[in-house]
């Protein structure tokens, strides 16, 4: 149960205005998921690079951190870190190797995403904080996804603190609750899809993921989803050139998007929206039910 | 071979399929529609009667009976509500609509409750002016159906409670059948008069704990930040949903386990959906003390209350209060044995009475006939009520004297054993005689 | 020209003062216009109103906006959240552009007129409210509706009227799907003039031809349970 925001840009003079122009939604919906936040941002990336978001806590010595994986898998690895995460990125025909070295060596830190674009950040604490922690309005990107949680079921952790990230440049985050989760997470075990929480947003996460990796495009996976996921959902879907919304064919849980020749915006309500760049003069519309939203970048 | 003389077995009922299992099935086979009925479950549960008190002796030292003080006052709300209510006992009427009641039954409740300083409770269907004057302090519930809901009857109220469930029906709607839909009934509600009313099992304009929570904001706003609001769940899963509750901004928590009542549910519902009160306490007091809100915000417990016995049961579980449905009733004369032949015209025999979807109770309580409405007389069964909830604080007084309590709210968990593996494992207190907790693990 | 109106800017006052000071005038003494600035979305704007005031909101609003009203008279220059006007009493609320979903939820009385569309459950369980919405609903509209009338000058959603008590349905439009118990019904000249004063109150009088809408109501089967209608 949660406030969601999102952003994809149209026009590239506001990519450098991402991280700020996001980081003012997640504030507003602290009302909506006072207990974690979380977001991801899709900024630059280089062919043949990945970029991993590695979560750990306040007292990782990340640099110590990052040495000791060059030396362990010969990778050579850059390290940008911000408080409690920081982004490695390596070759991406090493990535498996340093997956495994990490798990291993630093079974205390946990991989949240990874992606040639993708950046994840996420902790337990009011959208605030965990916006300036991580210093999220100086972000810049295409698109980026925020979060704030009120935890349903599921424990008030990091781990579970959304957006989630199942697969490359992949993420999701979710307002309602789904009510077949822990069947269909066991069926995606059984096909090769890992969870990290028992949060019910992350099945969601992880069955677009199956269908992506089928050969599906988003909206055909999300189309998919429809059958699959029972339950009330509000969805916004990131992928390294995607942006995608979708609401269960119920739709209790709210959605308001705004579009201008600049940009498109996600709230959960109005009140995020209300301070971007000529949101006057913006179209704003409810998203239908059980029908997809999305919008693709040029490549 | 003698053929003529072999022993018979004795005819044996199936155990599975009992005399009671057979005539419903032949009921559903010539209906072809589910059982709907009055009252709680009547299925054998665990309950409160598998925990005991540990009395004082030598390491504790008790209180004298009838002279040394022990509060039982509890106030309601503090959290954020301008106007706290405060009631002199801690067990409370629960909600109960008139439509499902006579007016007179409704009045009685008020007559009662208010003589003994607690609070009752309207239900679906609005306020009565009758319950507002002989409730001294009156709680209006907030429900999907929002049948009778309006701000002058919100700003006439001295709480508020958003109904999200009961124990009778976790995840289910309201229920009223033709025979109560009475004229006023019909006009309270605003619908046509005799039909068989459905209400909506989700509140029309808000779903989950981030929008409850922009709702109460409203409720605060409509009605000046002056009134507590409560949040009532039926006991499914008490620890998230208390959590919830308390997130959303409620000042106080109304938990109603299974045995709580109903005016009409489907049979199956009743039986098979929520979970005892026993279990339900213990994960709902831990959901508050997680948040460090226990005895900030306050939890009312509800569902199969009898005695005081009860009342202290659950109050050292961790509940500030209890509410008392099904009981209250048959204090005011429901099912009484004196009624047995009236019952025998209706086929049934007093204490199994629960057609009270019929609106033909002989007792004249859950009915809308103006007949059999006016057998009860709202002084008298006004009165029997104030005796019984009287008798209830005095029980549960008796036991907090005897553990040493100055204050009924002061007893605790550690005050209880249990009689059975399956309590000791709900109620999270050891086995009686020993140390031992049955999976002490979370809920 | 009426006096210069009183002003609230919720940039700068809570929703909490605005209320407030709302709830403090009374039917007796005028109570004025009142324009609110700046509303940003926010939540439970201009709600409990008890009197004949008249209140003018400048932009959108937030959940649950004029909820509750009676007597006053609320305009949303703007897009209206989850549950405009829900319960309301008495009064008049005007919506300027869209509403969200479960616009009029439950309400007993007055006018509710939208500009521009309503997402779904406009009119859930209303109670004697008239509902005039320019352009189109969404699903699920008048579920359980009790009393009052719905005029739809656009078109309708899936599950029209499910679980209809008696609630008057006038859509123009096409209509995607009719709920659980909900008919289409002959438009008499008692409708027509029925309609005719919902339009006439909605300002549109003349605008819009009675005779291009379609009534909808209950076929009251679901009255009484018996095997044939349980769902």
């Amino acid at each position: 149960m949660c406030g969601i925001v999102g952003l994809f840009i149209k026009n590239p003079k506001f990519e450098s205005e991402l991280g700020t122009m996001l980081s003012t939604m997640l504030d507003v919906m602290t009302g909506r998921g006072p207990d974690s936040a979380g977001f991801a941002v899709y900024g630059k990336g280089h062919d043949g690079v990945v970029k991993m978001s590695i979560r750990g806590g306040t007292a990782t010595d990340f640099n110590a951190v990052a040495a000791d994986l060059e030396r362990a898998t010969g990778a050579a690895l850059s390290l940008t870190v911000r408080s409690t995460h920081a982004i490695l990125e390596l070759p991406a025909d090493r990535e498996s190797a340093v997956r495994a070295a990490l798990h291993d060596r630093h079974p205390d830190l946990g991989v949240v995403g990874s992606g040639q674009r993708i950046e994840i950040y996420k902790e337990v604490g009011l959208p605030a904080d965990v916006a300036r922690r991580f210093d999220l309005a100086r972000m810049t990107g295409t698109h980026g996804i925020g979060h704030t949680r009120m935890a349903t079921e599921s424990a008030v952790t990091t781990a579970g603190a959304h957006p989630f990230s199942t697969g490359p440049d992949q993420c999701l985050v979710h307002n309602g609750s789904l009510s077949n989760h822990n069947v269909l997470r066991r069926t995606l075990i059984r096909e090769g899809i890992g969870f990290t929480t028992d949060n019910d947003s992350e099945v969601a996460a992880g069955y677009l993921t199956a269908r992506l990796r089928q050969g599906d495009t988003l909206k055909q996976a999300l189309t998919r989803s429809l059958d699959a996921l029972d339950g009330f959902f509000t969805f916004v879907v990131g992928t390294e050139s995607g942006f995608a919304v979708l609401r269960d064919p119920i739709a209790c849980k709210p959605a308001v998007m705004a579009e201008t020749d600049d940009y498109v915006a996600f709230g959960s309500e109005y009140r995020a929206l209300a301070d971007l760049p000529g949101i006057a003069k913006a179209k704003v519309w409810e998203p239908e039910p059980a029908t997809v939203y999305s919008w693709e970048r040029a490549a | 071979m003698d053929h003529t003389n072999i022993p018979r077995t004795v005819p044996r009922k199936s155990a599975t399929f009992d005399d009671y299992t057979l005539s419903e099935i032949r009921r559903a086979a010539a209906t072809g529609l589910y059982d709907i009925r009055g009252a709680g479950t009547k299925r054998k549960l665990p309950h409160l009667d598998d925990l005991l008190f540990l009395g004082a002796s030598i390491s504790r030292y008790p209180l004298e009976g009838y002279r040394e003080k022990c509060g039982t006052n509890v106030v309601l709300g503090g959290r954020f509500a301008k106007k706290p209510i405060e009631i002199r006992i801690p067990i409370t009427i629960a909600g109960m609509s008139f439509g499902s009641l006579s007016a007179q039954a409704k009045e009685a409740l008020g007559r009662g409750a208010s003589a003994v300083g607690t609070s009752t409770t309207t239900g679906d269907g609005g306020m009565t002016a009758e319950e507002r004057g002989h409730s001294s302090t009156l709680v209006y519930q907030y429900l999907p159906s929002r049948y009778g809901m309006n701000p002058d009857d919100l700003r006439k109220a001295d709480a508020i409670e958003v109904v999200i469930g009961q124990g009778a029906k976790p995840g289910g709607g309201g229920m009223l059948l033709g025979q109560k839909i009475s004229p006023r009934v019909a006009a309270m509600r605003t619908l046509p008069q005799g039909i068989d009313q459905r209400s909506a099992c989700r509140h029309p304009d808000w779903t989950g704990p981030d929008d409850l929570e922009i709702k109460i904001q409203e409720l605060r706003e409509i009605t000046d930040w002056e009134k507590p609001i409560y949040v009532k769940v039926g006991a499914a899963r008490p620890y998230y949903d208390t959590a919830l509750a308390v997130k959303a901004g409620a000042d106080v928590v109304v938990l109603d386990g299974m045995q709580g009542g109903t005016a009409a549910t489907q049979e199956v519902f009743i039986e098979h959906v929520g979970i005892p009160l026993l279990a339900a306490i213990r994960p709902a007091v831990q959901a508050l003390q997680d948040l460090g809100m226990h005895r900030k915000v306050q939890l009312i417990v509800s569902g199969g209350i009898r005695n005081g016995a009860d009342v202290a049961k659950c109050l050292a579980l961790g509940a500030d209060a209890v509410s008392i449905g099904t009981a209250a009733l048959v204090a005011l004369g429901d099912n009484d044995p004196a009624l047995a032949a009236d019952y025998a015209a209706l086929g049934t025999v007093p204490g199994a009475y629960d057609d009270w979807q019929d609106g033909r109770d002989p007792a004249g309580i859950t009915t809308q006939d103006p007949a059999l409405a006016t057998r009860l007389d709202p002084e008298k069964a006004g009165r029997r009520l104030a005796n019984y909830l009287s008798v209830l604080a005095l029980e549960a007084q008796t036991i907090a004297r005897a553990c040493g309590k100055s204050h009924v709210h002061n007893l605790e968990p550690e005050d209880l054993v249990s009689l059975t593996i399956e309590a000791a494992a709900m109620a999270r207190v050891p086995l009686a005689g020993t140390d031992w907790i049955p999976g002490a693990g979370r809920y | 020209m009426t006096p210069s109106p009183h002003c609230i800017d919720l940039a700068t006052a809570t929703v909490r003062e605005l209320n407030q000071r709302l709830h403090h005038l009374t039917a007796d003494g005028d109570p004025g216009i009142w324009r609110v600035l700046n509303p940003a979305g926010g939540h439970a704007i201009a709600v409990g109103l008890n009197a004949p005031v008249t209140v003018e909101i400048d932009g959108h609003v937030g959940y649950y906006c004029a909820g509750m009203n009676k007597s006053a008279s609320v305009r949303i220059n703007g897009n209206a959240g989850v549950g405009v006007a829900e319960n309301m009493m008495s009064g008049l609320v005007h919506v300027r552009g869209d509403a969200s979903q479960a616009a009029g939820a439950t309400a007993h009385g007055g006018l509710l007129v939208i500009d521009g569309n309503a997402s779904a459950r406009c009119g859930i369980s209303m109670k004697g409210i008239d509902i005039v919405v320019k352009g189109s609903i969404g699903h699920m509209s008048a579920f359980m509706g009790q009393a009052g009338t719905l005029t739809v000058l656009g078109d309708a959603g899936e599950a029209l009227g499910d679980s209809l008590y008696e609630a008057r349905l006038f859509v123009r439009g096409s209509v995607a799907s009719l709920g659980a118990d909900c008919v289409e019904k002959e438009m008499r000249d008692e409708h027509r003039a029925v309609l005719h004063a919902r339009l006439e109150a909605a300002g549109l009088a003349g605008e819009v031809d009675v005779s291009e809408f379609r009534r909808y109501g209950s076929a009251r089967g679901l009255y009484h349970f018996h095997v044939d209608n349980v769902y």
